[in-house]
């Protein structure tokens, strides 16, 4: 179901007469807008620069982007379902410090384990809002802005100012973090199982287009016989678990890890997914989009540096651009709706 | 933390140290004058107020309110002043805010004030945005004493100087023509655009840069990491971008420098780009170690903290008003005499090597 088809349903009753080939031009129009101004940003910051597309700045943004994609597609799941996850960040840092906790304490843990336990505290993190959010009754908003600091302060309580150093990793977890199979880091080939295995289930699987149906209409998706509980629980479990592995990575990343990692973040997730396509009001967008947000953003926070854009305008400008991003999605989204109807009304 | 007995033993090491490296360090003349324990000043100076025989009372509450809590430097900072609250038989707190914003540490002030504490300790994270809630604290009888990175002098009564603002930039500037091999182009990684040492550092190292003996060395940009590792990665891969033919980086803060050398370990400037500073010893062991920082420097975080301890009950007690020439004890660090501006200078900072680094743990 795209954005077009959700938000017309909503604004007027027109029967919901799904034309495949126009929703696929809407996702097609929508991700264009993206990779174009991916390509524009590109193009003129290697102009000014040629070693913006140098084999290393190019690893460095897949990097960069690696671990903002995994959040944005467990984002991307939530949103769907008309929540939102804003304890991603909080949970990032909770987790990176578990599993560097872990190696520090025991040198010989195999990576695998390390990841393990850090997406096994996502998880657990994931539920704890899910249950909240489903039983509690309370707007999923409200739920992860608490939990936001509940999970930061368990990593400061837990942490208690100590920061984990490189020397105290083990060598084998950092030079995973830096590893590349035939040139493309590790880190990024993790994010693209995740984006694929996602996009996949998202797509095709019952599972997936139950989330669409729950964000679309909650309450056609009760009478249509989805465990809507069920389904959100598992939602907000994966989007836990995902920051996880995003923790473990971000340990295996930076080599220091305190309790202030990942700090803010959840806002570079959100804009990341919301630029992306990806509806906040639910039942739209794909995991897809939300990875291209991630990685336009990535390439706008590292291009802006090389343009020598002065540093106190940075933020201003990254703003800006994500409202651009935005706003040209609506002009096309609405331009798109305004042809389908029209067409609707032809057909009639 | 277990880690501070080991750490004091490790200042005892490191003062010698401390010494031994004052000629490397550049020490200027008004460095070694305010580090050295002066002698007594003469009483005639001193405020009519001060009192250079007052006890210290016990039980004094003695407030600690670093830039940010859980940043390991700051906690360090805090540990020493606990060491001090604690040989003073004083009450210690530590307070602080998890962002090292300007404005969030008015609130925590407000708060110190309400709790009625004797003394407050605090690394301004601004120097204006703290001023009218410490002046109000100081209206109410509780000294202020800054420490780390100073406020306004018109609203804090001594500053605890880790080391001369000279003594530092010249340091840095020092790093930057050694490991830029005397000549070519050298960028400053620093933390937030607004930081009150940093900036003052820098502006200190760009006019040593200046002068001739430096003719070679190029500082060709100050970016801004703002202390969050992902950004300072990102501003780092920028420079490299920007000019290939950079020979160092020079970083004066702790997540600055750890976040450059863990950049440039893992990327292929590594060899071709050195990474200097100011950084923590366990932080930078690794990248020492795998000899993508040769050397950076530091002072003793935790004696800053000391330092500020002892001048704040100092001050509580009456020993001294905070005007030039006065002297107080601070414990194991022996007497100081505040300088001009209510300043009080810990002493040069100590330079890290592959020779030293493992002697130290902090």
């Amino acid at each position: 179901m795209s954005a077009a088809t959700a938000q017309r349903t909503q604004e007027t009753p027109v029967p919901p007469a799904p034309p495949t080939s126009a929703v696929e031009r809407v996702l097609k129009a929508r991700s264009l807008g993206i990779v174009l101004a991916l390509v524009v940003l590109v193009a003129v910051t290697a102009a000014a620069n040629p070693l913006f597309v140098s084999g290393q700045s190019l690893r460095d943004i897949a990097l960069s982007t690696a671990i903002l994609a995994i959040l944005a597609v467990g984002q991307t799941i939530v949103i769907i379902t008309r929540s939102i996850d804003l304890s991603v960040g909080s949970v990032l840092g909770l987790s990176a410090y578990a599993a560097g906790s872990l190696l520090q304490a025991a040198p010989g843990t195999p990576i695998v384990v390390a990841i393990g336990l850090a997406m096994l505290v996502g998880a657990a993190c994931g539920l704890v809002n899910a249950v909240l959010v489903r039983f509690g009754g309370v707007p999923a908003l409200v739920v992860t802005l608490g939990t936001l600091y509940i999970y930061r302060g368990i990593a400061f309580f837990w942490a208690g100012g100590q920061q984990i150093n490189a020397d105290e990793m083990p060598g084998n977890y950092l030079g995973f973090g830096t590893a590349t199979v035939l040139g493309v880091p590790v880190l990024v080939l993790i994010a693209a199982v995740v984006l694929v295995v996602a996009g996949i289930v998202l797509g095709r699987y019952r599972a997936g287009r139950d989330l669409y149906a729950i964000g679309s209409n909650p309450d056609a998706a009760v009478l249509a016989g989805i465990s809507v509980g069920r389904r959100l629980l598992a939602a907000f479990v994966v989007s836990g678990a995902l920051a996880g592995l995003a923790g473990a990575l971000y340990a295996a990343r930076f080599g220091t890890v305190d309790a202030a990692a990942g700090t803010g973040y959840e806002l570079n997730v959100v804009a990341a997914a919301v630029v992306g396509g990806v509806v906040v009001t639910g039942g739209s967008g794909t995991v897809w989009g939300a990875a291209l947000g991630a990685l336009l953003l990535t390439v706008i926070n590292s291009a802006l540096p090389v343009l020598r854009i002065d540093q106190f305008w940075q933020q201003a400008i990254v703003g800006a651009l994500i409202l651009l991003a935005i706003s040209t999605d609506r002009v096309l989204t609405t331009r798109l709706a305004a042809q389908l109807r029209r067409r609707n009304s032809h057909g009639r | 933390m277990s880690s501070r007995r080991g750490l004091s033993l490790v200042l005892a090491g490191s003062l010698g140290l401390t010494m031994a490296l004052t000629a490397c360090g550049g020490g200027t003349t008004r460095e070694s004058q305010a580090q050295q324990p002066a002698a007594p000043a003469p009483s005639s100076s001193a405020a009519a107020s001060a009192d250079p025989s007052a006890e210290i009372p016990e039980g004094l509450k003695i407030a600690f309110l670093p830039k940010q809590l859980n940043n390991p430097y700051s906690d360090i900072e805090a540990a020493g002043g606990k060491e001090a609250v604690e040989e003073l038989g004083g009450e210690y707190s530590l307070v602080g805010p998890n962002d090292a914003s300007a404005s969030s540490q008015v609130s925590y002030i407000n708060t110190l004030i309400q709790q009625q504490q004797d003394v407050i300790n605090i690394a301004a994270n601004d120097p204006n945005a703290v001023c009218p809630s410490l002046n109000q604290a100081r209206a109410k009888g509780i000294p202020v004493v800054t420490f780390d990175s100073d406020a306004n002098p018109d609203c804090r009564d001594v500053f605890i100087n880790q080391a001369t603002t000279e003594g530092i930039g010249k340091t840095l500037a020092e790093q930057a023509l050694e490991l830029s091999g005397g000549s070519g182009k050298v960028a400053v990684l620093s933390a937030t655009a607004n930081a009150t040492n940093q900036n003052a550092w820098i502006e200190v190292m760009k006019e040593e840069l200046a002068k001739p003996e430096y003719a070679g060395v190029e500082l060709v940009e100050v970016a801004y990491g703002d202390d969050d590792d992902q950004k300072s990665f990102q501003q780092t891969q920028a420079l490299l971008q920007k000019y290939p033919d950079l020979k160092a980086i020079v970083s004066p803060t702790t997540v600055g420098i750890a976040a450059a050398a863990r950049y440039i370990s893992s990327s292929d400037y590594k060899g071709k780009v050195a990474v200097t500073g100011l950084g923590t010893p366990n932080q930078m062991r690794e990248y020492v170690k795998d000899g993508t920082v040769k050397e950076f420097a530091l002072w003793s975080p935790a004696d800053i903290g000391y330092l500020a301890g002892y001048a704040g009950a100092a001050l509580k007690a009456g020993q001294i008003t905070g005007a030039e020439g006065e002297t107080f004890e601070a414990g194991r660090l022996g007497e100081y005499t505040i300088g001009a501006d209510g300043e009080v200078v810990l002493g040069p900072p100590t330079t890290f090597d592959a020779s030293n680094i493992d002697q130290f743990d902090f």
